[in-house]
């Protein structure tokens, strides 16, 4: 294992200054997450256009570099998307941390899925997995409109 | 006290970890065994097995023996008065989760209080939360001083002529505070409270007399002792395990059993339902009799040379802030590091052999006190020195050096 992977600069970067962390106004979706085991906490808040795009996204929350890295980046790649091409892009993402050598999704250019990748090194730390992925979790709740918190535990 | 020799008894040492020396510095969460321990599982497996308390054969006659041996030696090891106030649980969970159930079945009612203390572990929280739903009391906490201690004081503040049962952690799994048990019990006792201890970090690093501490109850981890998963204690005043009703229902702890009506066995059975955790019953007399064979009061005084030790070390580091400033404190430290998570620490850490722990330790309500989501927690055990304490700041420096700091 070598941890040069898991806290790469951009990692560490958008640790520290996680991009889109404050809550959108007028959101129209949002979601709650929760990993009992750390503590973790993260809250999700979409704003869908009428032609379901992803007009804003933000979060709030806290937890380690990975978490925030991971729930900073997400928000900046999905902006501007679509619904359907979002869930593609976390499908794809939960996917690679799971088990997939290479994202797959066509929506992504490359620079993006370099950026997305970063977060590869994960895969080595399985206990840390549920940090990189809480986020994308309750992202998905969030455009599903569950009612329930997000829980890395269920 | 040689600390190399005690450490060769502990087989997880031979091995590295990741190509590093192991660092243990997590036995406040669960400690490592020694081979008397782990030998003794596999020799009664192998040669002696049998369950315990029912047939007449040999087998079964020599496994009671050594059964109950191991509970003559915890009356011995925490001078209680009666070898059946001494009662084998799956671990101190249960024996709290026994308490809150039996106590609160037939002492408690709608208005009634329960008083914690802000640092109790979920596990002295959640079974008394149970019966908030069930039963409609009330709990109460205790607040901790800016030190992250409990005084008595605080205990008096919260006392109400409402409070049915006090039940207190011995020694904070968080800031490392030691609570003043005896002077709990006189207050309580001088208004008919009974008390209940939490000795989970107690039982493994503090000389435990009950006479002395007088405590109703007093819950004890296995694991933590350098025993075995599986097992802990449950120790009640005889009062009390005559008095409560049973807890789970089975074989073993009946007396006689008809359609129209059961009733229930003699102490210690009418507590120890079903097959016991019997290997690591027995097996867990080892760990008293190698605890009791390097001396609690070694134990005592080799922890508070490392803890003062560390508390130096990491003091000094003006990145590092450590939670809590018990004057009476165990052998913890818990620290955050400015701009670095807490899991972030524990995974840098353990890239060098450190075996650190990270998050909430079970205590929510302490972290939410402290306004913490988390913290990163060093505990000792007899097989740590100074070397360990050392290995741990320079890790300390890489994790600053990956994060910039």
């Amino acid at each position: 294992m070598d941890l040069k992977e898991l806290y790469q600069e951009i990692i560490l970067d958008h640790g520290k200054n996680p991009r889109n962390l404050r809550k959108t106004e007028n959101f129209n979706k949002d979601a709650k997450g929760h990993n009992p085991l750390c503590g973790d906490n993260v809250h999700v808040y979409l704003k869908l256009n009428e032609n379901k795009k992803v007009e804003d996204i933000s979060f709030e929350g806290h937890g380690c570099a990975i978490s925030m890295a991971s729930a900073s980046i997400m928000t900046d790649l999905v902006k501007g998307k679509e619904e359907a091409e979002v869930k593609e892009i976390v499908n794809d993402f939960l996917d690679m941390i799971k088990e997939k050598e290479e994202l797959q999704n066509k929506i992504l250019n490359e620079d993006e899925k370099t950026k997305l990748m970063c977060l590869s090194g994960v895969k080595q730390y399985p206990m840390r997995v549920k940090c990189a992925t809480l986020s994308w979790h309750t992202l998905t709740s969030a455009i599903d409109d569950f009612q329930n918190i997000v829980n890395t535990e269920s | 006290m040689d600390i190399d020799n005690i450490k060769k008894e502990f087989p997880i040492f031979d091995n590295k970890v990741q190509n590093n020396d192991l660092v243990y510095l997590d036995s406040a969460n669960s400690s490592q065994k020694p081979r008397v321990v782990i030998d003794r599982i596999y020799d009664f497996y192998s040669k002696e097995f049998s369950n315990v308390g029912r047939s007449v054969h040999y087998l079964a006659v020599a496994a009671t023996n050594l059964y109950e041996n191991t509970r003559t030696s915890v009356q011995r090891y925490i001078n209680a008065k009666d070898k059946n106030e001494i009662v084998f649980t799956k671990g101190a969970t249960e024996a709290i989760n026994l308490v809150a159930n039996t106590f609160g079945q037939k002492y408690l009612e709608e208005g009634d209080e329960v008083l914690l203390t802000e640092l109790e572990h979920h596990s002295n929280y959640v079974p008394w939360h149970f019966l908030r739903n069930s039963k409609k009391i009330k709990i109460e906490f205790a607040e901790i001083n800016e030190a992250g201690e409990i005084t008595i004081e605080a205990i008096k503040n919260k006392i109400t002529s409402k409070t049915k049962i006090i039940s207190v952690t011995h020694l904070s799994n968080v800031t490392g505070a030691i609570l003043p048990i005896k002077e709990i019990v006189e207050l309580a006792h001088s208004k008919n409270i009974p008390v209940l201890v939490d000795g989970c970090q107690g039982a493994p690093h503090l000389k435990l007399d009950m006479q002395e501490l007088d405590c109703d109850f007093y819950a004890i981890s296995g694991h933590k002792m350098y025993g075995p998963t599986g097992i802990g204690v449950l120790y009640a005043k005889k009062k009390w395990l005559d008095d409560l009703p049973p807890y789970q229902g089975g074989g073993g702890m009946i007396n006689e059993v008809k359609k129209t009506g059961i009733s229930y066995g003699e102490l210690p059975n009418k507590y120890e339902a079903g097959t016991m955790a019997t290997a690591q019953v027995i097996a867990f007399n080892e760990s008293i009799k190698f605890m009791e064979k390097v001396g609690i009061e070694n134990i005592e005084k080799h922890e508070k040379e490392l803890l003062n030790y560390g508390l130096d070390i990491l003091g000094k580091n003006n990145s590092i802030k450590i939670v809590g400033n018990p004057k009476n404190k165990g052998g913890v430290i818990s620290f955050t590091i400015e701009g670095v998570h807490p899991h972030d620490i524990a995974t840098i850490l353990d890239e060098d052999g450190v075996a650190i722990r990270a998050g909430h330790h079970c205590c929510q309500i302490l972290h939410e006190k402290l306004k913490l989501p988390a913290t990163a927690r060093a505990s000792f055990g007899i097989y740590n020195t100074k070397d360990d304490i050392d290995q741990l700041s320079q890790s300390i420096e890489n994790c600053k050096k990956i994060f910039n700091i």
